[in-house]
């Protein structure tokens, strides 16, 4: 990878879950990105990727914001995304959704520009992190969407084991579902709460301080059980853990 | 809701507080999930046999019509009748024809899941006529009065203890021992009395071969054997898209189907039935009718998109993955095949009036598409039904039966206040500051917050700190 020239400048796609609830993950995203010595354009007019209607039935409501974003990244410059879930959305689905659309040979266009930001750090940048944290031991939540819809699998998990100072234990169940699912948490409230269950007790049986994930529709719903149920371990954006990490707090 | 409609919420919600059957699921699931792997421990040689297997079932749908019409040419060549059948109840008034002929009393039953779409034991009992499932954990559940909770391993929700409950309670003479070998003797011993005696026989179909006429049975006990050999009249049933085109066509699918399913390298019997009994031959049935049902199949033919539903070799392992299926269980769906495969296949066969809510119970994980052994697109298909249910004049039977004004209104808001960045400026501006007063007792809140805190607005946005901090806008 590593002969393919370096981009010198990216945009970043926030997603709507990272601007309302998990802001600092984003900058922290942005971030890491600057901090190999790239230009990271966010564009104020985005919103979101779509997913939420896409994935309800409502896909002209899906279409019509999807199409408010395809302006915003002109040009040839990467798209990074700190979630995979909106970047399967972005990748995968746009060209569903704009099939047959006027603009579809510029949603294809920008869908093959996006990456997932820990694959983008893995097999673009290369990076090579330096630990100066305390030790402590966490465990990795991979999403659903990351893992089948990016193949997003290994990334995240190397760059934790770059960190000298990070135990890394794994799930049993890493490759199950958290039980989020957008909507279907409150559609299925029980069956939900039944999946979460099974997951924290996963991330209890780790003895982590921490559960890393990429994507914040789990962290939302893994962080709420933790919390609502006393648990010690808590979530914690893959983004924000390695900036904290780089700069040793 | 309609009247007739199952309710999935609240059968989900019964099987969550039986922790017996939790613990069940979870138990046999995590095995079968682990011998699976097993299996495709070589991931070159899944991704080969899958790519096959995936070619096979495609091109046989590719040409459908036509290889139907040379397997009822080649079946009829044979000596097999052939009968077909649009809905269930057809299907079953030809089943009926067939026994009253052979003047039937008993039937016994090897494993078929048609033969559930179409409730043929139901039919059959109101008519009279006994009827015995011979496949062991069709038996428990018929015992039980209740119906299969998976498509291969229909008594996966009992422990043996629960199964030697309910022999001691259903079966004369049982002793209460929970042990499996005692067990499975015992129905032995009931079920080979009844193959003896049996009228006729009845099974379903894996594959039926058009070039040769040949209906591929696989299973692991012999009663499918002795279903299809033992009694004088044999009745097979299939769904339409069960035919492959050649007997080349026949091994990828037999093979892939145990090893996905339960983890074996191959079934125990492998049975390829060509034909009655013919002249001067000591042992087979005196005829073999095929009864072929359609039941809303061509009408998922006929979509390209949906069509993909077709291509699958029901080996239930969609099941064993999806983490819904795993916490429910099969019966929480109220529907012949539960899991991923049945939350696209029945809302199209039984429509999205009854089964709309069925594409929902669904995290879209993409767990069963990402071991589905011919690549059924299983997510994209529950996106298209979760559109059709909500939208008139599509494919499917009944759509737009789920079409919600209020519902319809939100969508549009919240598509209004994306699409526009000043309205979403302003939107999460005030979300920022004000969403975290918000009520847990709110609808959809309410269902968050009963295991989970609330989730918590972070007051700046990722826009906010961007602007603050002086990254470009473009």
């Amino acid at each position: 990878m590593s002969a393919t020239p370096k981009p010198t400048r990216v945009y970043y796609f926030g997603t709507c879950l990272v601007d309302l609830f998990f802001p600092d993950a984003g900058m922290a995203g942005i971030e890491l990105l600057q901090s190999q010595g790239l230009t990271v354009v966010f564009p104020q007019g985005q919103s979101c990727c779509g997913q939420p209607a896409y994935n309800s039935g409502y896909r002209a409501d899906a279409l019509k914001v999807a199409r408010a974003q395809l302006d915003l990244f002109p040009g040839d410059d990467p798209i990074v995304v700190p979630s995979g879930s909106c970047a399967g959305m972005m990748k995968k689905h746009w060209p569903d959704l704009f099939h047959g659309e006027p603009d579809e040979a510029k949603a294809v266009q920008v869908a093959g520009r996006v990456w997932e930001l820990t694959q983008f750090l893995v097999h673009v940048l290369d990076v090579q992190f330096t630990d100066k944290g305390e030790p402590v031991r966490v465990t990795w939540h991979a999403s659903c969407h990351a893992q089948r819809e990016m193949g997003v699998v290994e990334e995240p998990k190397s760059l934790l084991r770059q960190l000298a100072n990070v135990e890394l234990v794994e799930l049993k169940r890493e490759k199950e579902c958290c039980g989020f699912g957008g909507t279907f948490a409150v559609r299925h409230p029980e069956i939900s709460a039944a999946m979460v269950g099974d997951k924290v007790a996963d991330i209890e049986g780790t003895g982590a301080a921490r559960v890393v994930s990429g994507d914040c529709g789990c962290l939302l719903n893994i962080t709420g059980a933790l919390e609502a149920g006393a648990k010690a371990a808590r979530g914690q954006h893959i983004a924000q853990f390695l900036k904290e990490r780089i700069h040793g707090r | 809701m309609d009247g007739n409609a199952p309710d999935f919420a609240a059968a989900s919600r019964a099987a969550l507080a039986d922790p017996q059957l939790r613990g069940n699921f979870r138990r046999a699931m995590d095995g079968l999930m682990s011998k699976r792997a097993a299996q495709f421990a070589d991931t070159g040689e899944w991704t080969g046999v899958r790519a096959l297997a995936a070619s096979v079932r495609l091109r046989a749908l590719s040409k459908l019509p036509e290889l139907l019409e040379k397997l009822e040419e080649n079946c009829t060549r044979n000596g097999i009748a052939v009968h077909w059948a649009a809905t269930t109840e057809e299907a079953n008034a030809i089943a009926l024809d067939i026994l009253h002929k052979a003047n039937a009393k008993l039937v016994v039953k090897g494993k078929s899941m048609v033969t559930e779409e179409m409730h043929l034991n139901a039919v059959l009992e109101k008519d009279g006529i006994e009827v015995l499932e011979s496949d062991l954990g069709e038996y428990i559940v018929q015992l039980d009065g209740t119906m299969p909770s998976h498509i291969i391993m229909p008594a996966i929700h009992l422990n043996t203890k629960q199964i030697a409950h309910l022999f001691k309670r259903k079966i004369k003479d049982a002793e209460s021992r929970e042990d499996a070998a005692y067990l499975t003797d015992l129905a032995r011993r009931v079920l080979r009395a009844k193959f003896q005696a049996a009228d006729v026989g009845m099974s379903g179909v894996n594959a039926a071969v058009a070039e040769t006429g040949t209906l591929c049975l696989i299973e692991n006990e012999g009663n499918g054997r002795m279903c299809t050999t033992v009694p004088p009249v044999h009745i097979a049933f299939m769904g339409l898209e069960k035919v492959v085109e050649t007997l080349e066509d026949v091994p990828p699918v037999i093979s892939l189907l145990p090893r996905s399913a339960t983890g074996q390298p191959i079934t125990t019997y492998v049975n390829m039935i060509s034909g009655p009994r013919k002249d001067g031959e000591k042992d087979g049935p005196r005829e073999v009718h095929l009864v072929i049902l359609d039941n809303g199949r061509s009408g998922i033919y006929a979509d390209p998109e949906l069509r993909d539903t077709l291509r699958c070799i029901r080996c239930g392992a969609c099941m064993n993955h999806c983490p819904v299926y795993t916490k429910v269980g099969g019966h929480a769906y109220e529907a012949p095949y539960p899991g991923p495969i049945g939350k696209i296949l029945v809302p199209q066969i039984e429509g999205l009036a009854k089964r709309g809510a069925m594409p929902h119970a669904c995290t879209m994980c993409n767990a069963c598409v990402e071991i589905c052994p011919v690549k059924i697109p299983i997510v994209e298909i529950m996106g298209r039904l979760r559109v059709e249910a909500v939208k008139p004049g599509g494919a499917v039977k009944d759509g737009g039966a789920k079409a919600s004004r209020a519902e319809a209104m939100v969508w549009s808001g919240w598509a209004a206040m994306n699409a526009s960045p000043t309205a979403y400026r302003i939107a999460t501006a005030a979300m920022s500051r004000l969403g975290n007063a918000a009520p847990a007792s709110l609808p959809m809140l309410k269902e968050w917050t009963n295991v989970r805190t609330k989730p918590r607005f972070a007051g700046r946005t990722l826009h906010d700190l961007a602007r603050a901090k002086g990254v470009p806008d473009v």
